[in-house]
């Protein structure tokens, strides 16, 4: 990989070889994946005696009081908004998630949009950098839940034998920061 | 890890009580986030210079988490939900 730097017009560029190009599609996909909404809930036949109303304020309730989620990947990308007070969490996550999901969606897809798939040169507006970042971001929260990264890292790594299954994606990880960073650094 | 919560200076103007400003944006430490990706979203976010954003990034980094804004809880929850959209770990918290 060419590391990113700014260019004139404001924006950044760099190259990646088409294995890291596939690569870095195949992991935003994932994520893409992972954070699509879930279908809608399944319509319940109405009780007798339960207003039309009251029917729809718990189909209301269902579609939009999601909980944090169980996945601690998802409970990373989607994290509460509020500490020690669930109902506050609730309610703000209530208002906030769907956007939230909708958000990270349209940045893993502008990623996807400007990666071309046998690699080569890229070239990136500001607004496609900010997009590039969060998804890259999204990608490396996923992985460093996923492995169990803490802060060291290095260590970590270290430890591994040579033939654990873990270590290709230890390795993943570590260059997948240094994407990032090049990224930064070429925007800040 | 402590768990003080950093000192920052809140912008708060002579003419106005601290109660004003009751609500407070937090960002947690995690291990993921690269430090100068926390600093380049606190200066872009924000607007912060880059001493002011670097200084919370450590803060957030040696202390566990840092006050980077206040204000009505309204804006406190729009702060933590693009930050949330850049991935960082934030929590709207009552400054009480």
């Amino acid at each position: 990989m060419e590391p990113f730097r700014p260019t004139r017009g404001g924006g950044v560029r760099a190259a990646l070889a088409p294995a890291e190009a596939s690569l870095l599609r195949s992991l935003v996909g994932q994520v893409l994946t992972l954070i699509a909404p879930d279908g809608p809930p399944v319509a319940h036949v109405q009780p007798d005696g339960v207003s039309a109303w009251d029917a729809l304020d718990a189909l209301d309730a269902q579609l939009t009081a999601p909980q944090t989620p169980e996945d601690p990947v998802l409970a990373r990308l989607l994290p509460d908004g509020y500490r020690d007070d669930p109902d506050a969490a609730n309610e703000f996550r209530k208002y906030t998630e769907s956007g939230l999901r909708g958000a990270k969606q349209q940045a893993a897809q502008e990623m996807l949009d400007t990666l071309p798939e046998a690699g080569g040169r890229i070239q990136l507006t500001n607004d496609q950098a900010h997009a590039w970042l969060k998804a890259l971001n999204d990608v490396r929260l996923a992985l460093g839940v996923r492995l169990g990264v803490t802060e060291e890292f290095e260590e970590q790594w270290n430890r591994l034998a040579a033939d654990d299954p873990q270590w290709a994606a230890y390795e993943v990880y570590a260059w997948l920061g240094a994407v990032q960073e090049s990224l930064v650094q070429a925007l800040a | 890890m402590s768990v003080a919560p950093a000192e920052v200076d809140l912008p708060r103007s002579a003419d106005r009580p601290v109660s004003d400003k009751p609500w407070v944006t937090i960002v947690w430490n995690d291990p993921v986030n690269l430090m100068t990706y926390v600093t380049y979203v606190f200066q872009h976010v924000f607007g912060y210079p880059k001493k002011k954003a670097t200084r919370l990034m450590l803060d957030v980094h040696h202390k566990g988490k840092a006050v980077v804004a206040a204000g009505a809880r309204e804006a406190m929850e729009h702060n933590v939900e693009v930050l949330h959209g850049y991935g960082l770990w934030a929590t709207v918290q009552h400054d009480s």
